[in-house]
């Protein structure tokens, strides 16, 4: 089916190689992109409320030795 | 002969003190669980009868005692619900007690969330200039550096180990579908291999080899760990090392479900061969394909998914449990992976409720849709992180799950139970309750023993050796009788 082959593609995209933002232009004009940022909107603007603020830092930052 | 699974999580937490990167994680660690061993009573763990370096193919290489982390003094309690609390190298660590059924699993391993995220709070009130900590429940700083999430499993010593290799790795290999807690990028130290944006676990990169004793380099699909903790003569402790940390209680309940199921096939060899024709290989390839239709080669040159390796172990899995096993626990994860399984091979994405790599999976694509991030971006490599964070109000799985956007199997009252009180059907019961009932008088412990203090100018060690006695059923009338540890042992001793 082609809705199936489109998400397929796109998540076989989303899996392998390096990205550009082309990728990020197909997600935008499928139905599935629509029902996702309506469904995570409220989520989103929650989360960027608890969100480490200097992301940056915060990655750069978390350095562990290696456990077990 | 399959024998009752008994089965248990180790989890070895992240450590961070944002904002001071000058802190120390041993001493950090150390705090954590000391100061909330203060509010409970702390018992000093019996480290005399572990033997790490015993391994299964059989020999003892000839150890070389470093110091270990007992001999810093750093904290290491055993908790009213039995279960152990300690500092492993530089990690906050924590052991849940024993336990019969997945679904007490799930409950149990996310207790120790708890556990964790008390301690947190307990530090912030008594040391408040101390720097402010974050723990997480994750397997990786990103930067080529992870710790470990074990699961351990009661098999029966007959069963030979060559077998469980055998019918385990491809297991493994192909599990990753649904355990994996999903990272974005690679950290793979060696150049051949493909570089992702996103895959499926955050183990896979630093396993390199088929099977081992190793745990924090060249680590095994297969861990040869042979430290029963149980009469030796009967019982093999499996240590396996290659899972993820869950936040997701599906997931977690189809790990350790699935698992003991496979391992019962194991010892009763219901299980044709799948051996793969390199195992670790396919393992790589398996977690950095998110769309979850790669094939592998096996030995004998057929090309299967890991989820139709998976429909393998479950179809065989299905006629074993109307044959052997018929309960409704097991029911429930047959039912459970056929719809997992199922979900994977035709929309993994839909999964999102279920699994952690999806959840997350979800909560990335939603912020590069919305803030137009490229994969390389460090706001995403953020939320990887803070997505398993324990603290409920900052952790990303915790928002999600509080907004009812993942499935939950468990209430938080039997969680927050679970935190003071053990499972009722392994000998963790007889642990957890000495543990609160006689606190002073446990002068030690460890999984099979406790050593008792009656007062007496001898120790009293109790020994533990079977993992399913000291149940309720077995000891909570003879607990109500005694009136302390002495009149304890005396009974015991009768």
């Amino acid at each position: 089916m082609p809705q199936e082959q489109e998400q397929k593609k796109t998540q076989r995209k989303g899996g392998g190689g390096s990205q550009s933002d082309a990728d990020a232009g197909q997600v935008t004009q499928s139905s599935k992109a629509a029902e996702l940022k309506g469904e995570m909107d409220d989520i989103l603007d929650e989360i960027d409320s608890v969100l480490e603020e200097n992301a940056e830092e915060f990655v750069k930052s978390y350095v562990q030795k290696g456990g077990e | 002969m399959a024998i009752p699974k008994v089965f248990g999580t180790e989890t070895e937490f992240g450590i961070a003190a944002i904002g001071s990167p000058e802190f120390n994680p041993v001493l950090s660690s150390s705090i954590l669980i000391s100061t909330y061993a203060g509010s409970l009573r702390r018992i000093r763990w019996d480290y005399e009868q572990e033997s790490p370096l015993r391994d299964a193919r059989g020999f003892e290489p000839v150890p070389a005692r470093e110091g270990s982390d007992e001999d810093l003094g750093l904290a290491n309690v055993i908790l009213p619900n039995g279960a152990r609390y300690y500092v492993d190298h530089a990690h906050p660590e924590y052991s849940t007690p024993e336990c019969l059924t997945p679904r007490a699993l799930v409950i149990h391993d996310k207790a120790g969330e708890r556990v964790v995220e008390r301690s947190l709070k307990e530090v912030a009130r008594e040391l408040p200039t101390a720097p402010r900590l974050a723990v997480y429940k994750n397997n990786s700083d990103g930067k080529g550096n992870s710790y470990g999430t074990h699961e351990n499993y009661l098999v029966d010593r007959a069963t030979p180990f060559g077998d469980i290799v055998r019918d385990l790795t491809p297991f493994f290999v192909s599990r990753q579908v649904f355990c994996g807690a999903g990272k974005v990028g690679t950290e793979a130290p060696w150049d051949d291999r493909r570089r992702v944006d996103y895959q499926l676990t955050q183990r896979a990169d630093f396993f390199e080899t088929e099977v081992g004793l190793e745990t924090t380099l060249k680590r095994p699909i297969i861990n040869t760990r042979d430290e029963p903790h149980a009469d030796p003569e009967k019982y093999r402790r499996l240590h396996v090392i290659i899972g993820d940390a869950n936040m997701c209680e599906v997931a977690t309940f189809l790990k350790i479900g699935t698992t003991a199921i496979v391992l019962k096939m194991i010892e009763d060899q219901f299980l044709p061969d799948l051996t793969l024709q390199n195992p670790v290989a396919a393992l790589h390839e398996v977690s950095l394909d998110i769309t979850c239709t790669q094939t592998v080669p096996l030995a004998d040159g057929r090309q299967l998914s890991a989820v139709q390796l998976q429909w393998e172990y479950f179809e065989h899995a299905k006629k074993y449990v109307d044959r052997e096993d018929d309960t409704p626990e097991n029911h429930e994860v047959l039912s459970r992976w056929e719809g997992i399984l199922a979900a994977l091979e035709t929309e993994p994405l839909t999964l999102h409720r279920e699994l952690d790599w999806v959840a997350k999976y979800r909560l990335l694509a939603a912020y590069r849709e919305r803030d137009g991030l490229a994969w390389g971006d460090s706001k995403l490599r953020a939320i990887d992180l803070q997505y398993h964070d324990v603290r409920r109000e900052k952790g990303l799985y915790h928002r999600l799950a509080s907004s009812g956007k993942v499935e939950r199997l468990t209430t938080d009252e039997e969680i927050d139970a679970a935190v003071m009180e053990p499972p009722e059907d392994t000998r963790a019961y007889f642990r957890g309750r000495c543990i609160s009932m006689f606190p002073d008088a446990i002068a030690a412990a460890s999984w099979d023993s406790l050593i008792v203090d009656t007062g007496a100018e001898a120790l009293q060690r109790i020994p533990m050796r079977e993992p399913l006695r000291g149940t309720r059923e077995h000891v909570e009338e003879l607990l109500r009788e005694v009136e302390d540890a002495a009149a304890l042992v005396a009974r015991l001793q009768s």
